[in-house]
């Protein structure tokens, strides 16, 4: 049993590659949206949208449909409404995945028609569970040649996709499966906040977002604010991405809807709920399409169609964390605290 | 507190209703600390446990969190309401790697399209995987979660020879029957699945390698009616029993306080 066009296991043996080492963390890495999705992703890459039901990185996605790319293999453990669109959109040629299915919410009426009928076109899978998902971009991030986990045996997940294989334990124990790297040539995700040298920082429900991201050759981060490094370095630990592991930071508020930003705006239940109906009908996705992506310019458009009471719903009540205190170890001489 | 309490009114719901699986899914969580729910069906039912059963019920969701107390139904197991005052937030590696394959989940609670006689799942096709008639949402942490939890708890929306078939189209996550089919030597850590609640009955496996036996048949389904259904030989239990109805409070608090959208409810 395999894909609908057969696998080559070996064609990401080149990922291995080392990351190329960014030399300059102090320069601004603020572009537009536009000039991010313009200068790192082109026709026929492997792009990963990442976010776990939170901080989905919509507004990026709707700018890779915005300036046509094509034949992308487009990684996302839940691809979501966003992989509907983008995939409605001819974006995608292949999709590598472990959940195919909007949440609660049900189906995802686009993919399972170019799966079910190839209507209008096929949609190669490559398809693994969710664990494996993490595991491939832990071995992409770490440049690690496989990874282990102690799930499929027994499964038929392994006869489905010849890229999970088995291997024996060199120190005596039972034969395991294994699962290979993935190195994105982008991965895209969406973040509470960054400044300008791209220190990264999110909160809430951070999935294989740092993973995903350490894998990836490029990375962008879509932001809902830019702070300075003081606030940054207020928190370090909340700096999931530190500045050398980020490409491009743009700022895009709202950028996550109908997904949500923990602490910023509520996930758009509703949005999802409406979605399965448009996804049922092929011509009413791709009208979808030409309101809500190619007939607006950028997310603050979007955000305007939206309209203002139904985004002010969204909003949450604030509920914030207590401080933590880092303390300072030693003062310097002559600079002592009163 | 009195110990003269009036016995709790029963309700009268349909045994094939939402709210009556619910309630005898969440009734199976009782003397069980930390709970893995899935997508679904299953996100009703630990709310309900979490509000008669027992409040101390640990949730735990793919997404990360660990303790979540939420104050509204989660839609879906990456919601906010999940997020906001729960006792952790983690990584997914964490999250699959220490907390799940490292073996502190006591039941796994997933739906599935397909069960087979030994607790095998199937949630990625019906029919052929490279040319299906349906594409299901496939594994998610499912093959995990059945793999690793001490034991899982299964909830069919169906229950027919469709549901429960000779064999499975494909079988996402399965038994350590299966595992043990493969390789007895990487049969993994936890049961598999013990207990399966469909529309006529609850399913037990008395032992890990064994096959389910019907242990309680709901109100107005006999045993006859169950092994028709059913699309194996299904053996029966030597002691079967009537499934308790929930209560009428059972199913106000599924109705108007748990899901006030109908998101799993119809």
């Amino acid at each position: 049993m395999a894909g609908t066009v057969p696998l080559d296991v070996r064609q990401e043996q080149d990922d291995h590659l080392p990351r190329p080492i960014t030399s300059e963390t102090s320069t601004s890495k603020i572009i537009d949206l536009s000039q991010a999705i313009g200068s790192f992703v082109a026709d026929d890459m492997t792009v990963a949208l990442e976010g776990f039901g939170h901080l989905i990185p919509f507004a990026a996605a709707h700018e890779i449909i915005r300036q046509g790319r094509q034949r992308l293999t487009l990684c996302r453990m839940t691809p979501d409404l966003l992989a509907d669109q983008m995939i409605a959109a001819n974006a995608v040629s292949r999709l590598v995945a472990s959940f195919f299915a909007s949440g609660s919410a049900g189906s995802l009426h686009e993919v399972r028609r170019r799966i079910e009928h190839s209507d209008p076109a096929p949609l190669e899978i490559e398809e693994y569970s969710h664990y494996g998902m993490v595991c491939r971009y832990q071995a992409g991030a770490a440049r690690l040649p496989f990874f282990p986990l102690r799930s499929y045996a027994g499964s038929d997940l392994p006869r489905a996709n010849p890229r999970i294989r088995k291997v024996n334990d060199p120190y005596g124990g039972p034969d395991i499966y294994v699962v290979p790297p993935l190195n994105p040539d982008v991965t895209i995700i969406h973040a509470q906040r960054a400044d300008t040298t791209g220190n990264v920082q999110m909160w809430g429900i951070v999935g294989a977002q740092q993973e995903a991201a350490y894998a990836a050759r490029k990375v962008i981060v879509t932001v809902e604010e830019i702070v300075t490094n003081d606030v940054v370095r207020s928190d370090p630990n909340r700096t999931l991405l530190p500045a050398h592991a980020v490409d491009a930071v743009v700022l895009c508020p709202g950028g996550a809807h109908p997904s949500y930003a923990q602490g910023y705006y509520d996930r758009d239940n509703a949005f999802y709920r409406e979605w399965t109906a448009v996804s049922r009908d092929g011509s009413a996705v791709l009208s979808w399409l030409d309101q809500w992506v190619h007939g607006i310019d950028d997310r603050a458009a979007y955000l305007d169609q939206l309209g203002s009471s139904r985004w002010n719903g969204l909003a949450v009540e604030p509920w914030m964390s207590s401080p933590v205190n880092f303390g300072r170890g030693r003062t310097q001489p002559g600079m002592e605290h009163a | 507190m009195s110990h003269e309490a009036a016995p709790p009114v029963l309700s009268d719901v349909a045994p094939d209703s939402t709210e009556f699986i619910a309630a005898v899914a969440a009734r199976e969580l009782a003397g069980k600390r930390r709970i893995f729910a899935g997508v679904g069906l299953p996100t009703l039912a630990v709310d309900l446990a979490r509000r008669t059963i027992d409040p101390s019920i640990e949730l735990v969701y793919e997404s990360g969190i660990c303790g979540a107390h939420p104050d509204s139904l989660a839609e879906g197991i990456a919601d906010p309401v999940l997020v906001s005052g729960a006792e952790s937030v983690i990584s997914m590696q964490a999250l699959f790697g220490y907390v799940l394959q490292g073996g502190h989940v006591d039941v796994g609670f997933v739906g599935a399209a397909q069960l087979d006689r030994w607790g095998s799942l199937n949630t990625s096709v019906i029919g052929p995987w490279d040319s299906p008639t349906v594409r299901l949402p496939g594994s998610g942490g499912a093959a995990e979660i059945v793999a690793n939890a001490h034991e899982c708890v299964v909830v069919l929306r169906r229950h027919d020879p469709g549901a429960l078939p000779e064999q499975l189209d494909y079988c996402t996550s399965p038994s350590p029957v299966r595992a043990r089919d493969e390789d007895p030597s990487m049969v993994p850590a936890g049961y598999g699945v013990s207990t399966a609640i469909t529309p006529l009955a609850v399913l037990r496996r008395p032992g890990r390698f064994s096959e389910f036996e019907i242990s309680q048949v709901h109100p107005g389904v006999s045993i006859a009616d169950v092994t028709a259904a059913t699309g194996w030989p299904i053996r029966v239990a030597a002691d079967v029993t009537e499934t308790p109805r929930p209560t009428v409070e059972d199913v106000r608090l599924l109705r108007d306080e748990i899901d006030t959208v109908r998101l799993y409810l119809r």
